[in-house]
């Protein structure tokens, strides 16, 4: 069986599957699908600072082959987290062993440089986190998030924070509603970032055209789902190309083709989002799918094709 | 636990223009199903058809083995499933969230249903009726072919009815039935349109009668990850999915 790990920056996955933000809760919620300890890595809903209710209802509209949200980053807060769900994760089904389990990834919104790192610092502290991944890109927040991904000089203020106080692995996902991505990813790249993720969900609308309303309650959203795959493959391989960092690669990918495009476009660990609601297992179908596509292509390793465009 | 099975049709019957009752089956017995749970459906791969439906238990036959889908034909989802054919398989996870809260003994309880939001009531009404008490139904439609699988209801108990038009039992909406006037109820359980339950809440809280409803928000995962289908309530916001669909009227903010 080919091998599949892949390394992080200092981070080393047993699988490139990992789950993406805001997709698979905080794993306990899929425990009856998916074992805590069978994928690469469990990126948990981003958590800031302070507590957030998000966003009104209606947040969500599906769309053909997607859908659009803008749940905007609801959240009990960062000290919520440390001392209710750190405890439960760090005893749940897990075995003590990171080689033996999916490591447990925060991600991490704020609405400054300062909150970021704040935040950061307090889950720096965590044994069982190894990594955070800093979101410079949630399309549905008013204050922060996409506004500081949107810009190479706002990306490089929240990493150059967090970077000076948090020293574990610190992956930061960029934003694709952006003119030049790669622009962003360097600035990443500069202050210390040890791996990138994209895409995040692209904004969106969506119009119910007999009540004449937009159908989400802040009239716009992000979309995400195969209908952004394409789009998130160019940018995966243009980012991927731009820095030296490890690239994760996610956006609609749903199949474990889908996923052997992204290593194929340069990235080292793929992250599964909303395929997880149309099949709470999917995650293990594409970790099994990529491993017997390695067997059947007599590939010894996942990275000899990570990149490996002709 | 929740379980993802492939579940075959046995039966489709088109009930009338607006509603089809799926029955379905599966080779081990069914899992532990509570009135007011439901199942998310995955209708098909067709892109415009994306995430899968939510649907109420209507019913669970531990004989036959067999759980029913009510299913009215709204959108194209629920139309894609209402064209499912005898030995289809349809994948669902199930169960999924919280039902309503069994009457406690000498309860009397009332189970208000309106439109396809009579379907979870049926299973209800069969779990009470297995106490060894009588269930008591006010079901509601516009007209009286929009009240679905009442010989079922009349089998379990005691069926009140009103239409908007007339056609059927008493004319206007289930508020406004007589039997709220002349009977007392302790507990009432309602599943229907919105503005039904409100008006049902209302009733309830004007005489102190405790009142379950069961809410439909749209919904994705239907597992509590995704946060879209939240209601706001007195603990802040609540996923729709895991916390319910079945809510207190004290805990909700209308």
């Amino acid at each position: 069986m080919a091998n599949l790990t892949v390394k992080l920056h200092n981070l080393i996955l047993k699988n490139p599957v990992m789950t993406a933000s805001g997709t698979f809760g905080y794993g306990l919620e899929y425990e009856d699908f998916v074992p805590l300890h069978a994928l690469g890595a469990i990126v948990v809903k981003g958590t800031t600072l302070q507590p957030r209710e998000g966003n009104d209802y209606p947040r969500m509209a599906e769309t053909p082959s997607g859908m659009l949200n803008c749940v905007g980053l609801q959240n009990k807060g960062v000290n919520h987290f440390v001392t209710h769900i750190y405890p439960e994760l760090m005893k749940h089904d897990r075995r003590g062993d990171s080689s033996i389990d999916s490591h447990i990834i925060v991600n991490v919104s704020g609405n400054s440089p300062q909150t970021y790192a704040e935040t950061a610092e307090k889950i720096d502290s965590l044994s069982g986190i190894p990594a955070i991944e800093l979101n410079i890109s949630c399309p549905n927040v008013k204050k922060g998030g996409m506004a500081f991904g949107v810009t190479p000089e706002g990306a490089a203020s929240v990493v150059r924070e967090v970077r000076r106080r948090f020293s574990k692995t610190l992956i930061v996902k960029l934003s694709p509603n952006v003119t030049d991505i790669t622009s962003i990813a360097k600035a990443c790249e500069a202050e210390g970032a040890d791996a990138l993720s994209l895409i995040n969900t692209i904004m969106g609308m969506s119009i119910d055209i007999e009540r004449r309303q937009p159908r989400l309650s802040i009239r716009t959203g992000g979309l995400s789902g195969p209908a952004i795959k394409p789009v998130a493959l160019r940018m995966v391989y243009d980012v991927a190309h731009a820095v030296n960092l490890p690239v994760i690669g996610l956006g609609g990918i749903s199949t474990p083709e889908d996923a052997i495009e992204f290593f194929m476009a340069g990235a080292t660990a793929i992250q599964v989002g909303t395929a997880n609601f149309i099949d709470p297992q999917v995650s293990l179908k594409i970790r099994d799918g990529i491993s017997r596509w390695l067997d059947q292509h007599s590939c010894i390793s996942l990275r000899d094709i990570i990149g490996c465009l002709e | 636990m929740k379980h993802i099975l492939d579940l075959k049709v046995i039966t489709v019957e088109q009930i009338s223009v607006r509603y089809v009752l799926l029955k379905l089956t599966h080779p081990s017995p069914l899992p532990e199903i509570f009135p007011g749970q439901f199942v998310e459906v995955r209708v098909d791969s067709s892109p415009t058809i994306f995430l899968r439906r939510p649907i109420s238990v209507n019913f669970l036959d531990r004989e036959r083995n067999e759980l029913w889908l009510l299913v009215a034909k709204v959108g194209s989802g629920t139309r894609s499933l209402a064209s499912l054919k005898p030995g289809d398989t349809l994948n669902c996870i199930l169960p999924l969230g919280k039902g309503f809260t069994m009457p406690r003994d000498f309860e009397r309880m009332l189970l208000v249903g309106g439109g396809v939001g009579i379907a979870p009531l049926l299973l209800f009404g069969k779990l009470i009726k297995e106490t060894g008490a009588t269930p008591t139904f006010l079901l509601g439609a516009r007209t009286a072919a929009d009240i679905p699988e009442l010989d079922n209801f009349k089998a379990l108990g005691r069926v009140m009815i009103t239409t908007e038009d007339g056609s059927l039992g008493e004319k206007g909406f289930v508020t406004m039935h007589s039997c709220l006037k002349t009977e007392n109820y302790d507990r009432i359980a309602t599943c229907g349109p919105k503005p039904m339950m409100m008006a049902v809440a209302d009733f309830a809280r004007k005489n102190s009668i405790v009142c379950e409803v069961s809410l439909e928000n749209l919904m994705a995962c239907g597992l509590g990850a995704c946060l879209c289908c939240v209601e706001k309530t007195t603990q802040g916001n609540l996923c729709v999915c895991k916390e319910g669909p079945v809510f207190n009227i004290n805990s909700l903010l209308w």
